[in-house]
């Protein structure tokens, strides 16, 4: 009776575990708590959310390890923490830490502007964003146990998560219904690995499930992603950037779990005081578009 | 005719259960309200996030339904779902179900790093069952009325007591019918 760690399925399985959740960043040990109190799955411990970083520009790097520990000593549910991409030392640092789940993140400034981590050298499961299923699979292809839409983070606005969940989505539906002999075109086409397509081709789904992240802003967003396929949600600046963060978390956690009964989210979206002001796509300059790193 | 089974579906591991429960010949129903439970005869509290699952079962009604539910219908556990059941929980006031006589430990075998996947023979349903353990909970101790079907290193992992099955680890995650299979059995046989 031999235990094996950092398994694909133990990785993959981890991520399972939070489907149909919602995981929220903190910045500290107190909003862990509030966190986990709503009903949050898992917290994403970080230095700054994704609005923050925004505003204050320069480099964003992992958090200190010592807001990471606060807040893994505040809850017991999963914490994740985020390294930069392409950033093997970070990753490692954070495992030496005993993190969850690390998340190869576009929200900080990448390490490597040409290759991402190999994520299967590593017993703690990764999670990295997506735009469409090249990326999907290129990051599957490298270990990834779990992937989210990338959105545009700390923007409060949901149009390009639910871009990217749909592309994703929609490229599934294509190499599922395709014939076989089309399918290494399609790998081309999206600069996606065979190997991959073959098993979504083969098991009619993504091998790994797909959160929905950068953007989600009101417990209707939430509902919404979980509406157009997500396995679950990733809120960041929206919850405590808003007026009342105990009460918004508990909102958006009952919204996704109940995202078909739309007289419980009348009620869920009550009251809740002014929601992050949010950006319009249009006003970001190219430079500050995250979700254009790490493709 | 098949027996009916509610997975309890507010978050976590809920679509392979239903799989895995359909796969065994049992009819399938998602449970998060109440009125789900209608014409049920076996739950099962599948894995996730038991903090969470409390939380929403407080909020909507459902945590006394599901009492009352247990007071004569089978239930099954896993990992969240266990921690549920049990009525003692290391460092926690008071239950939450409060079903089955034991004392269970949380985030017993570390962090998600030490999660892992053992081979297992469990009493009566397997001579080799693939576990999957993930930031899985232990049994630290079981009365004697419950029946110990399967341990790992000295730690209680698996047992029934009377109409109640639980295990720490996630039978959901794997292919092998076995712990699926015997739990509608335990159902076919409630009735």
């Amino acid at each position: 009776m031999v235990a094996q760690r950092g398994t694909e399925r133990v990785k993959r399985g981890m991520a399972e575990m939070q489907k149909g959740g919602v995981i929220m960043d903190v910045v500290n040990a107190e909003q862990a708590k509030i966190a986990e109190e709503a009903g949050a799955t898992a917290v994403m411990a970080l230095e700054r959310v994704p609005s923050d970083i925004r505003k204050a520009g320069g480099v964003a790097r992992m958090a200190d390890p010592t807001i990471v520990e606060q807040v893994q000593n505040a809850v017991s549910i999963p914490v994740m923490a985020k390294a930069r991409i392409g950033h093997i030392v970070e990753a490692r640092v954070l495992e030496a830490m005993k993190v969850d789940y690390i998340d190869e993140s576009e929200v900080l400034t990448p390490a490597d502007d040409v290759f991402h981590i190999d994520k299967k050298a590593f017993t703690v499961p990764f999670v990295c964003g997506c735009r469409d299923l090249g990326e999907a699979a290129r990051r599957i292809g490298e270990g990834a146990a779990m992937l989210r839409t990338k959105g545009e983070p700390g923007t409060g606005n949901i149009v390009e998560a639910v871009r990217h969940m749909r592309l994703v989505n929609s490229q599934v539906r294509k190499v599922v219904a395709m014939a076989p002999d089309e399918l290494m075109v399609f790998a081309k086409e999206l600069g996606a690995p065979y190997e991959i397509l073959l098993q979504i081709r083969e098991a009619g789904r993504l091998p790994v499930v797909n959160f929905a992240a950068g953007g989600v802003a009101t417990p209707a967003d939430a509902a919404l992603m979980m509406e157009l396929g997500a396995d679950g949600v990733f809120v960041g600046s929206g919850i405590f950037k808003s007026e009342n963060p105990a009460k918004f978390a508990r909102s958006i956690v009952e919204a996704t779990t109940y995202y078909q009964d739309y007289e419980r989210i009348v009620e869920l979206s009550k009251g809740l005081g002014t929601p992050m002001k949010g950006i319009d796509m249009s006003t970001l300059e190219p430079a500050e578009r995250m979700q254009d790193r790490g493709i | 005719m098949s027996v009916k089974i509610g997975v309890l579906a507010l978050q976590g591991a809920v679509s392979e259960h239903v799989r895995a429960l359909e796969l065994s010949g049992a009819n399938v129903v998602t449970v998060k309200d109440v009125r789900d439970l209608d014409g049920v005869d076996g739950l099962v509290l599948p894995g996730g996030e038991s903090t969470m699952m409390r939380r929403l079962m407080d909020r909507y009604g459902l945590f006394e339904a599901i009492k009352l539910f247990a007071d004569q219908k089978p239930v099954f556990g896993t990992c969240a779902g266990l921690i549920l059941m049990a009525k003692q929980i290391e460092g926690r006031q008071g239950p939450h179900l409060g079903l089955l006589d034991i004392d269970v430990k949380r985030n017993a075998f570390g962090k998600q790093v030490d999660s892992f996947e053992a081979d297992l023979e469990i009493k009566g349903i397997s001579e080799s069952y693939n576990g999957v353990f993930i930031r899985a909970p232990y049994i630290k101790s079981a009365e004697e009325n419950v029946d110990v079907l399967a341990t790992f290193e000295g730690h209680i992992v698996a047992c029934r007591e009377g109409r109640f099955l639980a295990c720490a680890f996630h039978p959901e995650l794997t292919d092998d019918p076995a712990m699926h299979s015997y739990f509608v059995h335990m159902v076919e046989e409630s009735i």
